[in-house]
């Protein structure tokens, strides 16, 4: 009786009728910004992206990107480090610069008074970064102190293992930070040239949203951009797939705890079963506190305080990860209970009403970031990246809301394969052994 | 993630207070009222998304609970999503997501929360869900045993498979008084939260869950009419229970104090803290507050501070170094320096380096126009503040749950544009003097001091 009660609550999608206004803005100098206007602040967020991140990295420069992006702040032009710095700090100006696998992203975020001055600043760093020994040693001292620190972090551990096993020969396999090593090995030179080779207008993606008008932004978008070369003189890094066959490798260390990582092949941001895969993937492990893996790993059993998979659809590849942390003693349960509903989607056990209940809360759940500047900036972005339109934030919900219990079963019984999973267990688990 | 976070530090509170320029009058500028039960209502519209984060707050955290029984506030947040006979079986969290919100909570020493972000028009429901649970819990014994284990393995991920968290755990029963709560872990002592029984959690629910003793939050795209009218209707009829005031936390026994050390083989990066008691709002005179804000932001907070200039920088000595100033605490406050070496450099170097920088801004005082860019600085942080919607209802909630007031918040950037050079050299001065400290010294296995 309780249980039924559910199903007659009015199920629609929330937020249908909300509209978020983008506009395109394209400059007398032919760059292109989506904006979202927003004057109930004085402030202005402004995301960007050069598509193409570490997977550029040379193999022996691994981290090359990553310290590019934490030393191009730190002097420009006729500006030194601690000057650049200073005027940051005194005009509450952010200004950073961040490298992915596949993109070299960049925001900033300025009281409208002082964004004249930001784009000057943002200018600078891009086209004029001076590298200087200074910072580039103390940059490079932290980030290796970090790697240093995360070295023994078991998540980190753990899927750095699992990258390296799905994409041997890729720069996928490799952290993003770098190694020791890598990091100690690049140079001013290293440095200069991935600016001047890696930063184009042709691969540049720009989202804006706050208080700015298009006839405001325009200039500013030519005079920062502009400068820039147009097209980037390195290619893309190759498309490759995640190789999985049933692995389970185990990194040995004296904690209580194991982390256990697990996954295998997904798919890409333009597949046609995109929107089913995600969908699929919110039931088996993606709900916060509503998933299958939730429930039958943490809720049923209290094997984890934290389970869940994910969909990643990186340029190159899709995967499709998840991971848990449960005692020593129990980590063979846990992979049973995850390989069982693993099989068990893939097997098409699956209903009606939990294909609406995640229909809904994917579509509902989407609008709920969008309560600051930068996070609708991001939105802006990503939707430029993947191509899915100016009308996307209006169109989702239908993409969604068209998914059939079909899809979802096709591509449950295509996508999930319960015996080419690829597990990573960082701990001392008992009962397992590993399987190469 | 997860029902559950536990908050070391109340991360967003007061770090970020803040706010445009001064003529401009308050930070946040909340609406606020009283139902008849006792219950404050705070409301905060921000019409950018139709959406609406709503929260609970209890007064009542880590610190409340009884001796011999750490944990179990912690616990019980967990367990506030398993039913009531309205809604059983873990249903709060299924309507929740099927109608695309999203839900979590947290624990703290001083506090305990419950929010769901959703679409403007289901705030109805989620008040109506909250409400329900401030009194209807229902708990089998089975779901407890379930939910004890699950918080053994969050302890684990959180606390006992990272060094880091290790001693901070041993350190922080010498900065408090034997037996004071905030020497012991939110998450409770491994033996005692292995012990936690049903009873526990019911009792600790009956004694501290009541409307008198919380604060609704609403943010968001919303009314206050709207607000008032849904708050009476699903809050409202819940009857007071008049539990009596919290007992102090503010210290009166000598501590411990000293040194820490833990050495482990997974350290592979030393670092170094120095923590010291100070005064927090509830017991610091508001100016003395305001200039170890000050204090705090222009020693220690990023990369054009004092220290980060001065060990990092000019010295190349370190590759971290800092300060921390928790001001928001119910009982005592804490200020704290902290410094990572770079190679060949010891922990002991890194402390004196720290500590003859401080000096040096005592002797010296501070330079000509720097405590007026650093004003300028955290009072443009408001502005930002209010960028996002959750700030204000985070910020608010903390300082209320925490026995503060609204007034705290907004008249924050009075108090910082009042603070003189004096003030911030008289506070770093008691800073300094301060005997209640202990210092914490993280290392890898072997001999050395992090060289």
């Amino acid at each position: 009786m309780k249980k039924l009660a559910l199903f007659l609550i009015a199920v629609f999608l929330p937020l249908n009728a909300w509209a978020v206004d983008v506009e395109r803005v394209v400059s007398s100098g032919g760059i292109e910004a989506w904006l979202v206007r927003d004057h109930s602040n004085p402030v202005v967020s402004m995301r960007f992206a050069f598509e193409g991140g570490s997977e550029l990295d040379p193999a022996d420069k691994a981290g090359l990107a990553n310290l590019a992006a934490s030393t191009m702040d730190e002097g420009a032009g006729d500006i030194d480090s601690q000057t650049f710095q200073q005027v940051l700090a005194d005009q509450s100006i952010t200004l950073r610069f961040t490298a992915g696998y596949d993109r070299f992203s960049g925001q900033v975020k300025t009281l409208t008074e002082n964004l004249d001055q930001s784009m000057d600043l943002l200018r600078l760093a891009m086209t004029e970064p001076r590298f200087d020994a200074e910072p580039v040693a103390r940059l490079k001292s932290q980030i290796i102190a970090g790697i240093k620190s995360d070295s023994e972090n078991p998540g980190k551990l753990a899927y750095n293992a699992l990258y390296r096993t799905f994409f041997p020969d890729h720069g996928y396999a490799r952290d993003s930070d770098g190694t020791v090593e890598s990091v100690e090995a690049i140079t001013h030179d290293d440095l200069r040239h991935f600016v001047k080779t890696r930063l184009a207008r042709s691969n540049l993606i720009i989202g804006v949203v706050g208080d700015v008008t298009p006839e405001r932004l325009g200039p500013l978008l030519d005079n920062t951009f502009g400068p820039l070369p147009e097209t980037p003189a390195t290619q893309r890094a190759a498309d490759t797939s995640a190789n999985a066959t049933g692995r389970l490798e185990i990194i040995d260390r004296a904690i209580p705890q194991s982390t256990i990582v697990f996954g295998h092949g997904g798919l890409k941001r333009d597949h046609p079963d995109y929107y089913a895969a995600l969908v699929m993937n919110h039931i088996l492990g993606g709900g916060s506190f509503t998933s299958r893996l939730y429930d039958e790993v943490r809720e049923k059993r209290g094997l984890a305080y934290s389970v869940g998979t994910g969909l990643y659809p990186m340029d190159h590849a899709g995967v499709l990860i998840g991971s848990a942390a449960t005692e020593n003693a129990r980590v063979s349960e846990t992979i049973d209970v995850i390989r069982a509903e693993w099989a068990r989607m893939a097997a098409g056990d699956l209903s009606e009403e939990e294909l609406e209940n995640a229909k809904t809360y994917v579509t509902g759940s989407f609008p709920l970031t969008f309560t600051s500047t930068g996070a609708i900036a991001r939105v802006l972005v990503a939707m430029q990246i993947n191509e899915l339109g100016i009308d996307y934030l209006d169109k989702r919900n239908e993409y969604i809301g068209s998914v059939t219990l079909d899809d979802v079963k096709r591509v449950a019984a295509q996508y999930l394969r319960p015996d080419a999973l690829d597990i990573v267990v960082v701990g001392k688990p008992a009962g397992i052994v590993p399987r190469p | 993630m997860a029902k559950a976070a536990v908050r070391l530090f109340v991360v967003a509170l007061v770090a970020i207070f803040a706010w445009s320029n001064a003529a401009v009058a308050g930070v946040f500028n909340p609406k606020t009222f009283w139902l008849d039960n006792g219950m404050q209502v705070v409301v905060l519209p921000n019409h950018r998304a139709p959406v609406v984060l709503h929260m609970v707050w209890y007064k009542v955290g880590s610190a409340d609970e009884p001796a011999g029984k750490s944990g179990v506030a912690h616990l019980l947040e967990h367990l506030m999503f398993k039913g009531t006979p309205k809604h059983p079986n873990g249903e709060f969290s299924a309507m929740v997501a099927k109608h695309g919100g999203q839900e979590n909570a947290f624990t703290s020493y001083d506090y305990t929360g419950y929010y769901q972000t959703v679409a403007s028009d289901r705030l109805d429901m989620v008040m109506e869900l909250e409400a329900d649970r401030m009194t209807n819990l229902v708990l089998k014994p089975e779901d407890v045993a379930t939910e004890r284990a699950v918080v053994l393995e969050e302890r684990n991920q959180r606390i006992e498979t990272k060094p880091a968290a290790r001693l901070r755990e041993q350190a922080n029963q010498k900065l408090f008084p034997k037996g004071h709560p905030y020497g012991r872990p939110i998450i409770g002592w491994r033996e005692e939260l292995a012990a936690l029984e049903r009873e526990d959690a019911l009792a600790f629910y009956r004694d501290h869950y009541a409307p008198d003793n919380a604060i609704l939050i609403v943010a968001g795209d919303v009314t206050v009419d709207t607000v008032k009218r849904l708050a009476e209707k699903h809050y409202a009829p819940i009857p007071p229970r008049d539990l009596g005031k919290r007992a102090s936390l503010i210290m009166t026994n000598a501590i411990e104090g000293g040194e820490t050390v833990l050495r482990d083989a997974r350290v592979k990066q030393a670092s170094w803290a120095q923590s010291i008691i100070q005064p927090s709002l509830t017991n610091g005179d508001p100016t003395r507050v305001a200039a170890l804000e000050v204090l705090n932001e222009l020693l220690g907070s990023g990369g054009t501070s004092r220290l980060y200039r001065a060990l990092i920088i000019d010295q190349a000595i370190a590759v971290s170094a800092g300060t921390y100033y928790d001001q928001g605490a119910r009982g005592d406050g804490r200020f704290a320096f902290y410094a990572s070496p770079r190679p060949g450099v010891t922990l002991d170097q890194l402390s004196a380096a720290v500590h003859k920088e401080a000096q040096r801004l005592l002797d010296e005082g501070l330079q000509d126009d720097e405590l007026v860019r650093i004003k300028k600085r955290m009072l443009a942080d408001a502005v930002f503040s209010r960028d996002a919607m959750k700030t204000g209802a985070w910020t608010i909630g903390g300082a209320l749950a925490a026995d503060h007031e609204i007034e705290d918040i907004e008249s924050w950037p009075e108090r910082i544009q009042a603070v003189t050079e004096q003030d911030v050299l008289n506070a770093l001065k008691a800073v300094m003097d301060e005997p209640r400290r202990i210092t914490t010294k993280l290392l890898p296995n072997g001999e050395g001091d992090g060289a």
